[in-house]
């Protein structure tokens, strides 16, 4: 995974609530077996509609989404991230985020961000009055700044590191191989092995 | 200390805790299915890992598998190939697409016994919370996630909070487990749960038998909530005992002691405590696009400017999709397909209950009926008590085991514009097929309901 300390850019004023991972990436697309090719089917339903923004010429190369409360609910499905990061995405604000989107998110170096709700109604309004607005986030400060607005955003120390250092969690864990092994000699006789 | 249900079997699984990191936990049963496992098998690969420990580990095939004789399409069939390939190779047991013990992860692993109190259970689908209804801590986790526990048998998470719904009274005789969970969410809202694991609890829940905590359970991921629970007990007990990877013997007994040590202690705080009248509830009809957004089934489609002011954006957006307008009686919405199936609602019980209601009745003509049981077990259990010809006699299609209709991954999906009542557990925009309109409801309203052609209970007909 890339570190990811700063992401400044132009945002997508998604706003809707409650979107779920079923919108972000339907799931005929997780009949794929590879990690890439995910882009086309971001929004893939909704963006039949030329009136979504995402179809909306001004917000092209937007690398912030902005969305309502209860973003990437539903399914564990980490193709909802993959797809949000081929199509060029970065981070996500909203008000709420569901949790497994979150860990997801974080294990692909996709900035989850949680500010409040007349905070995130402020940088909507401000991206939907000009499309061309910077917004920053930055791991670092744990900020978000625009125009007239400047947040923080909570993440735990662990999770930025994870961020910032893009490290890989596998290997980190396996450095701990002696405190597994010492565990499973203390579990349960009865426990189910598959057979 | 007064600990949880959920802490304690929290506390029994850190490997290693340190502060400021998350705890380190280790993963007692690593259920996967061929849908989010293919991306981690291959970082496996890559990084010449094996899999820890394959004998804690389940695959089987469900969420892409064709529930009929037609072939899957061919990038469905690769992805089913790749299930088996990936598993031969890391040697983890798996049961194929004929295999008799294939089916919906959620449904074959407690059906085994392999699901049991105070494990803990992940797998990569959002319904893991499933197997939480036996007292497992079980929470579904992403692809990367995946392969962390496939290479470390562990998972690092940050603790979660507690929650308690308590659900007392006498629930009322039309009413299900569906109902129950239904109204909790429609109470507590599809956020309601975010960050906790919620212990259901209170003389209703105790009331249940284990099909219908296993329903309550599945749903909890639609309140947002990182796992649902229910305490082991008799019921528990009795359904476990003889299944084939229950504890035998004097190990029966050893565990029956652990087992019942887990429950929450009396004085136990919880961080979040929401309790609910089991005798006002009644059986539910979803009408939007999202778990939390239903009427009982005597309702009607609601006014979105009379909502909550947080609530009316979603609403108008939700009836603009589902063509509904408000006010319309929820008895009087016609529905094109009925779907009994998936891990919230295809278990024995709930086949039982449905083939009660259509037992020497017709499907409505020009609807399309499909049921779809969890696994090729409860398959063969429901055809040995005949259930397959109440069905087919019935007009409904009797097919194999799989998620199928739940989520539109194979071809049974719904065509644009169709509406269907089913007893799954997500109504989003598009999740039986593209267009589609989903309607949640219990076994016993959506076998009614596929017999008068729009909502309706038993007593309608």
């Amino acid at each position: 995974m890339e570190p990811t300390r700063v992401v400044s850019g132009r945002a997508l004023p998604l706003g809707r609530a409650n979107v779920d991972t079923d919108q972000i990436i339907p799931s005929h697309w997780l009949k794929r077996i590879e990690r890439t090719g995910y882009a086309p089917g971001l929004f893939e339903a909704w963006r039949k509609d030329p009136s979504f923004v995402l179809n909306d010429d001004r917000y092209r190369g937007a690398n912030i989404l902005i969305a309502g409360a209860n973003f990437g609910g539903g399914s564990s499905r980490e193709h909802a991230v993959w797809a949000l990061q081929e199509a060029g995405f970065r981070a996500v604000i909203a008000p709420t985020i569901a949790d497994i989107f979150k860990s997801n998110a974080i294990k692909n170096g996709l900035i989850p961000v949680e500010l409040r709700a007349d905070t995130v109604s402020r940088l909507l309004a401000a991206v939907e009055a000009d499309a061309k607005t910077v917004i920053t986030v930055d791991v670092v400060l744990r900020t978000v700044a625009a125009p007239g607005v400047k947040a923080s955003f909570p993440l735990a120390g662990f999770l930025q590191t994870q961020l910032l250092e893009g490290l890989d969690e596998i290997a980190l864990t396996l450095r701990h191989e002696a405190d597994i092994a010492a565990f499973e000699t203390k579990r349960a006789e009865w426990l189910p092995r598959v057979r | 200390m007064f600990r949880t249900l959920s802490e304690k079997v929290w506390e029994r699984h850190v490997v290693r805790r340190a502060a400021g990191e998350p705890d380190l936990l280790y993963v007692d049963l690593h259920l996967v299915h061929e849908v989010t496992s293919p991306q981690a098998f291959e970082g496996l690969r890559l990084a010449k890992r094996p899999v820890r420990r394959p004998d804690l580990t389940l695959a089987t095939m469900d969420h892409n598998v064709p529930t009929n004789d037609e072939p899957a399409e061919d990038i469905s069939a690769r992805q089913i190939e790749a299930m088996a390939r990936n598993a031969r190779e890391f040697g983890i047991r798996c049961y194929p697409m004929g295999d008799p013990n294939q089916g919906i992860v959620h449904v074959i692993s407690p059906q085994l016994g392999l699901t049991q109190p105070g494990m803990t259970i992940v797998c990569g689908d959002s319904h893991t919370s499933t197997h939480g209804a036996l007292g497992a801590l079980a929470w579904g986790i992403g692809t990367s996630e995946i392969e962390h526990v496939l290479a470390t048998q562990t998972i690092a998470q940050t603790k979660p909070g507690t929650m308690a719904v308590t659900v007392d009274g006498l629930l009322p005789a039309d009413c299900a487990a569906k109902d129950v969970i239904l109204g909790i969410i429609a109470r507590i809202g599809t956020s309601g749960g975010t960050g906790n694991v919620i212990e259901y609890r209170g003389a209703a829940i105790r009331a249940l038998s284990m099909e219908g905590r296993l329903t309550i359970c599945n749903m909890s991921i639609e309140a947002g909530a990182r796992a649902g629970m229910v305490a082991a007990d008799d019921v528990t007990f009795s359904w476990l005992e003889g299944r084939p990877y229950a504890p035998k013997g004097a190990q029966w007994e050893r565990a029956l002691d652990d087992w019942r040590s887990l429950a929450t202690d009396a004085d136990a705080p919880f961080d979040r405590d929401v309790a609910i009248d089991a005798s006002t509830l009644r059986p539910y009809v979803t009408w939007g696009t999202n778990p939390a957004q239903s009427v009982t089934i005597d309702g009607a489609v609601p006014d979105p400017d009379a909502l909550p002011a947080d609530a009316r954006e979603s609403a108008h957006r939700a009836l603009r999709y589902q063509e509904l307008a408000p006010g319309t009686a929820v008895r009087d919405i016609a529905v094109d397909a009925v779907f009994i199936g998936s891990c919230t609602n295809a278990r024995l019980e709930d086949l039982r209950l449905a083939s009660e209601v259509v037992r020497g009745r017709k499907v409505r003509s020009g609807l399309r009926a499909l049921v779809v049981p969890g696994s090729m077990r409860v398959k063969a259990d429901a055809e040995r008590e005949g259930l397959d010809r109440i069905f087919l006699d019935a007009g409904f299609e009797w097919r194999d085991a799989g998620c199928s209709m739940c989520l539109g991954m194979n071809p049974d999906v719904l065509r644009p514009g169709e509406r269907c009542a089913s007893t799954s557990n997500r109504n989003f925009e598009g999740r039986q097929g593209p267009g589609g309109r989903t309607h949640l409801v219990s076994p016993t309203v959506a076998a009614a309901t596929a017999i008068a052609g729009h909502f309706a209970l038993p007593a309608d007909l």
